[in-house]
């Protein structure tokens, strides 16, 4: 079947699913600027963080590439980059890394504009209006799915999920790795007790001693830290919902995957190499994930979830998929698809997968998620540990 | 998919535990593979009980993969959950504490 969704062309060909103006932090001290500016632009997002200054290392670029990404990410038509002036991730340098991606890119800091927060929010909302305005002329076109790509999170599991929601979504996943396009499974920590499994589904060798390489390691390194994973992993809520082990919980993660061959791991800023199934390195808080599969371009992310959860993403549309049937009466204004009806007997998990297949359609096509509608605009970037602060303990 | 019944349902043939659909009473008589399991609990929808007798370190099996070890004695009937079942994967960095 010819499979097609309406998107948002880019210069450099790429699709994005929405067109919106990103309005960037590029340090916190001017979040509440930035969160203005986006109330007062058409179609724009706020996009802020806790971050930007006196990081180091692989934490300062994991902040830096993150932040661009977010302004490269295909459902972004242009971006307002605000800083404050004497940070170490400034404005300029975020907005001439997204500018690679041809698309319109303002930036200014705050100390530059006579007048303090106020006149700064006006300048900002005057270059995110110029950008508003050529944005409302571009309409949507006819694409393929090999422009899409796929971001599967899971968050508030329970052992319902792994049985329902989660092996639903893998189908899904399938489906847009077989019409050509991408999907990312992140949460390495949550992969542990599955790489026997993994490992059958690497391409080649290469990429199966990289998965191995990364759960051993990390294995050890909490040995050589004394740190008990099992107090972390599964979580106090994932134990309440049935799930008692990490391999228990992992098996039901990784059902999300489906069953195609793994092309190769990519790091938290890294864009997959190519199309097809990858895996993410990253390490398993939710808004922390998505804030990475959107900063390597997905252009859609579906989550699913036992326990419930509000969570979305100012940039990538987030479809909330849960097949717990208590969850899905307490909390439906959080929940896109109801997939209760395969523990309830009444249907299979391939029967809602299609129900999933077509309202994933509808949101490509415009149609807005719960978390969307409710506007779940939160980021959360990875803080690399691998600074110098890592050691430092009071006493 | 094909083992779906309304209480519960078992992911795998390999597996001896089971997964409860929905909330069920202890006593509750089911019947599963030709024999009948009495719970010996009540268990909460989500939750696993054990479809035989098992011995303290042996492997409990859902989705007909390993999801850990048994810490005690759990018989047939026995709701699973983390005072009789622990990870396999890391009882090695637990023991290091």
């Amino acid at each position: 079947m010819n499979e097609e969704f309406m998107g948002y062309q880019r210069p450099k060909g790429e699709v994005g699913i929405r067109n919106h103006i990103a309005i960037i932090s590029s340090v916190v001290c001017v979040n509440h600027v930035v969160q203005q500016i986006a109330h007062k632009v058409k179609g724009a997002v706020a996009i802020t963080h806790p971050l930007g200054c006196g990081q180091f290392g692989p934490d300062y670029s994991n902040t830096l590439n993150t932040l661009i990404g977010l302004g490269k990410n295909p459902n972004v038509f242009g971006t307002v980059v605000v800083g404050l002036g004497c940070e170490n991730i400034s404005s300029k340098l975020l907005a001439k890394n997204i500018k690679v991606s041809k698309k319109p890119v303002e930036f200014f800091d705050l100390q530059e504009v006579r007048g303090g927060s106020p006149a700064a929010i006006e300048r900002g909302v005057k270059l995110g209006n110029r950008i508003s305005e050529e944005a409302r002329e571009l309409n949507r076109e006819t694409f393929d799915f090999s422009h899409i790509v796929l971001g599967l999170e899971c968050g508030g599991s329970d052992s319902i999920s792994g049985i329902s929601a989660n092996p639903a979504l893998g189908i899904v996943s399938d489906r847009i790795v077989k019409l050509g396009g991408t999907s990312i499974l992140p949460e390495f920590t949550e992969w542990i007790g599955t790489e026997h499994l993994l490992i059958e589904r690497a391409i080649d060798k290469s990429v199966a001693e990289q998965i191995h390489e990364l759960l051993s390691g990390f294995l050890e390194n909490l040995r050589g830290l004394g740190i008990n994973f099992l107090r972390v992993q599964p979580t106090p809520g994932n134990a309440r919902g049935g799930l008692t082990t990490i391999e228990e919980k992992s098996l039901g993660t990784i059902a999300k995957a489906g069953k195609s061959r793994i092309q190769g791991l990519i790091q938290y800023t890294e864009k997959p190499k190519g199309k097809g199934l990858w895996l993410m390195i990253e390490p398993s808080l939710d808004v922390e994930s998505m804030t990475g599969l959107a900063g390597v371009g997905a252009n859609v992310i579906v989550m699913t979830t036992g326990r419930g959860s509000p969570c979305g993403n100012p940039v990538v549309p987030v479809i909330k998929l849960c097949g717990n049937p208590k969850t899905c009466d307490w909390m439906a204004e959080n929940i896109d698809v109801d997939m209760s009806p395969i523990i309830k007997g009444e249907k299979s998990v391939e029967e809602l997968a299609e129900v999933l297949w077509l309202r994933m359609k509808k949101v490509l096509n415009g149609e807005k998620t719960q978390a969307e509608k409710l506007g779940f605009n939160d980021i959360a970037i990875w803080r690399n540990t691998a600074s110098p602060f890592q050691y430092m303990h009071c006493k | 998919m094909s083992t779906l019944k309304k209480k519960f349902i078992i992911m795998h043939f390999d597996d001896n535990c089971a997964t409860a659909l929905l909330d069920i009473s202890k006593d509750t008589d089911l019947k599963i593979r030709e024999l009948l399991i009495r719970l010996n609990q009540n268990i909460p929808m989500g939750h696993k009980f054990s479809l035989k007798d098992i011995n303290k370190g042996d492997l409990i099996k859902k989705y007909g993969q390993t999801i850990g070890i048994a810490t005690e004695d759990i018989k047939k009937g026995d709701w699973i959950h983390t005072h009789n079942l622990t990870s396999q994967y890391l009882m090695e960095v637990v023991k290091n504490e």
